[in-house]
């Protein structure tokens, strides 16, 4: 598996060994059929995107189809989504929450790696299995448990006790990810290191840590997607309207019974914006590090 | 430099600690308080022995909701392989706008589910664009979300588009992978289309299907943010995944032993499928090679 692993990063450069699979790609016809049923695809995929437009656009007023576009479109929806919606409390609270949970995982995660790749002792395989045993736990298995430590820790609704959580909880993908990078590291400029009288920690700080910059870029967009978008922890261990992300904001705005759905739609529009720019302009780091982390 | 690689042994114990308080030990917790009554908050409580454990067997909701997270895991995952594989074998071969779809396509992953579930809200309502376009084709207007039959299939319609992406990325990467010598090879042997995708990519995709399947089917088997947005269980219990249906014995009826009794049956079935399908998946592996 790890020849398909090592040739994703082509999978968005569009490299085309010449000739290859040309005809199987005629299953779907010659001509325009192909681009027709990418294009009509495409607008499936848009079409929740393009309605909730429409719908920011217009004044609750307006009673026409959500399929059309407002002749005189409006802002107001995005403004009052900004004071009502809290919509930049919890852009706030989901930056810092975000950036405080990747850095911990980075941080701990290339830590805990670089043992379990070097030295592949009989106990640690064992906690290699362990740490990959996580990943089949659905977090939700656990909220009663969860919980109850988090309100027995007066943990709920501050950053100090939703950040350890989702660090629990991303970083067995991360330390399953540095661990296989590490290990197609050659190991002779650690031992050089040694020679020089490097402590071990040096060696990891000084010689490792710089090599993991590719495996790092995906860890991090991995990472920071998932606490961004989270919704499961967040509502449940950030009750506080003070303490809301832009998922649990969203959400409750949306689920306010009464409240203006028009500027619900603004509120989801301006809530994806930075996470869609961000993949706009790194896409192929994006689906690189989805790969990377997928074939196991 | 083994000794030193042994010394470096200490750098996981931060990862060892929050793994030991956060899951470990709530773990064990959960197990506990699912033998007991308590109801999530008082300070008095007793061991009920196995009575959450019968109930879950017994109770209706719990029914419901176990054969919900089955539709919602394995409807999604066969509906996201075929349309992730047809996208992959679409977008593999370069044509003008193939960048723009690929990303497109992928773009819906990175919204929170909760969020598209919300933009589909819209769509879905009495007044909504699907009925819109319901009616233009003389079709009467329908509450897709009141009704347990549509609902179900709208969380499974809307959870498949969502992160069919995703399956494509996969496909995308597989066959990037394939040689073009083998489809060389079989078009001088005078093989078709359809015969060069049945007997090179579909085999030699084998790693891309395992890993796509077991992604989506543990993605769909544990949701719980489209159905909260969606339908929040509604109507009556009948659309509740395992998941959501935690939440609401938990938070909403006070059961929190039965809640928690719930979280390890929901583990339990994750892990037994999930080990099932690994079993399946090497079967086919080695018949195949």
């Amino acid at each position: 598996m790890n020849d398909v692993a090592a040739s994703t990063s082509d999978v968005d450069q569009g490299v085309e060994p010449a000739g290859r699979g040309a005809s199987v790609w005629t299953l779907w016809g010659r001509g325009p059929w192909r681009t027709l049923t990418a294009v009509l695809l495409c607008a499936v995929q848009l079409v929740p995107l393009y309605v909730t437009l429409a719908v920011a656009l217009k004044p609750q007023t307006d009673l026409s189809s959500t399929w059309a576009l407002p002749r005189h479109p409006a802002l107001g929806n995005f403004a009052r989504a900004l004071e009502e919606g809290g919509i930049l409390s919890a852009l706030l609270n989901t930056a810092i929450i975000t950036a405080g949970s990747t850095a911990l995982v980075v941080a701990i995660g290339a830590l805990a790696a670089y043992p379990l790749a070097r030295s592949r002792s009989r106990f640690n395989e064992a906690v290699t299995l362990f740490v990959l045993s996580i990943l089949m736990i659905p977090g939700l298995s656990l909220l009663v448990p969860l919980y109850v430590l988090m309100v027995r820790m007066h943990a709920i609704s501050t950053y100090w006790g939703i950040i350890p959580i989702h660090v629990t909880f991303q970083l067995p993908l991360s330390i399953f990810m540095f661990t296989n990078f590490i290990r197609a590291i050659p190991r002779e400029l650690e031992e050089a290191a040694l020679l020089e009288g490097c402590g071990v920690f040096g060696i990891f700080l000084r010689i490792v840590l710089p090599l993991l910059k590719p495996v790092t870029v995906s860890v991090v967009l991995l990472t920071a997607a998932q606490v961004w978008n989270d919704f499961q922890y967040s509502v449940y261990f950030l009750p506080r309207p003070t303490m809301r992300v832009l998922t649990v904001a969203i959400a409750s705005y949306f689920g306010i019974s009464g409240s203006d759905l028009h500027v619900a739609a603004a509120g989801a529009l301006l809530a994806i914006l930075p996470m869609t720019v961000l993949y706009l302009l790194l896409q192929k780091y994006f689906v690189r590090g989805m790969v990377e982390s997928a074939f196991k | 430099m083994e000794r030193t690689y042994r010394s470096a042994n200490v750098f996981y114990i931060p990862a060892l600690i929050l793994f030991g308080v956060f899951v470990v030990y709530p773990f064990l917790d959960g197990v506990r308080i699912a033998f007991t009554n308590w109801n999530g908050y008082s300070r008095s409580y007793s061991y009920v022995g196995l009575r959450n454990l019968a109930r879950l067997f017994s109770d209706r909701n719990v029914r419901l909701a176990f054969g919900n997270s089955l539709i919602y895991g394995f409807g999604s995952t066969i509906l996201q392989q075929i349309l992730g594989l047809s996208a992959a074998v679409l977008l593999d071969k370069k044509f003008p706008g193939r960048t723009v779809a690929r990303t497109i396509l992928y773009l819906p992953v990175l919204v929170p589910a909760v969020t598209m579930g919300y933009m589909w809200v819209q769509l879905l309502r009495l007044d909504g664009g699907v009925n819109d376009l319901v009616q233009v084709l003389g079709g009467h207007r329908v509450l897709w979300l009141s009704d347990r039959a549509l609902a179900v299939g709208a969380v499974v319609a809307v959870n498949t588009l969502q992160y069919m992406g995703i399956s494509m990325v996969i496909y995308l990467a597989g066959m990037q992978a394939i040689p073009s010598v083998y489809y060389e090879a079989a078009q001088l042997d005078g093989a078709g289309p359809w015969e060069q995708f049945r007997g090179i990519t579909i085999p030699l995709l084998y790693p891309a299907f395992a890993t796509s399947i077991t992604l989506n089917l543990i993605g769909g088997l544990k949701l719980f943010d489209l159905v909260w947005a969606l339908t929040s269980g509604g109507p009556g219990y009948t659309t509740h995944s395992l998941a959501t249906l935690i939440y609401s014995s938990y938070f909403e009826s006070q059961l929190a032993g039965f809640a928690s009794a719930n979280g390890i049956m929901l583990f339990a079935t994750i892990l037994a499928i999930t080990a099932m399908l690994q079993a399946g998946l090497r079967r086919t592996e080695v018949e195949l090679s």
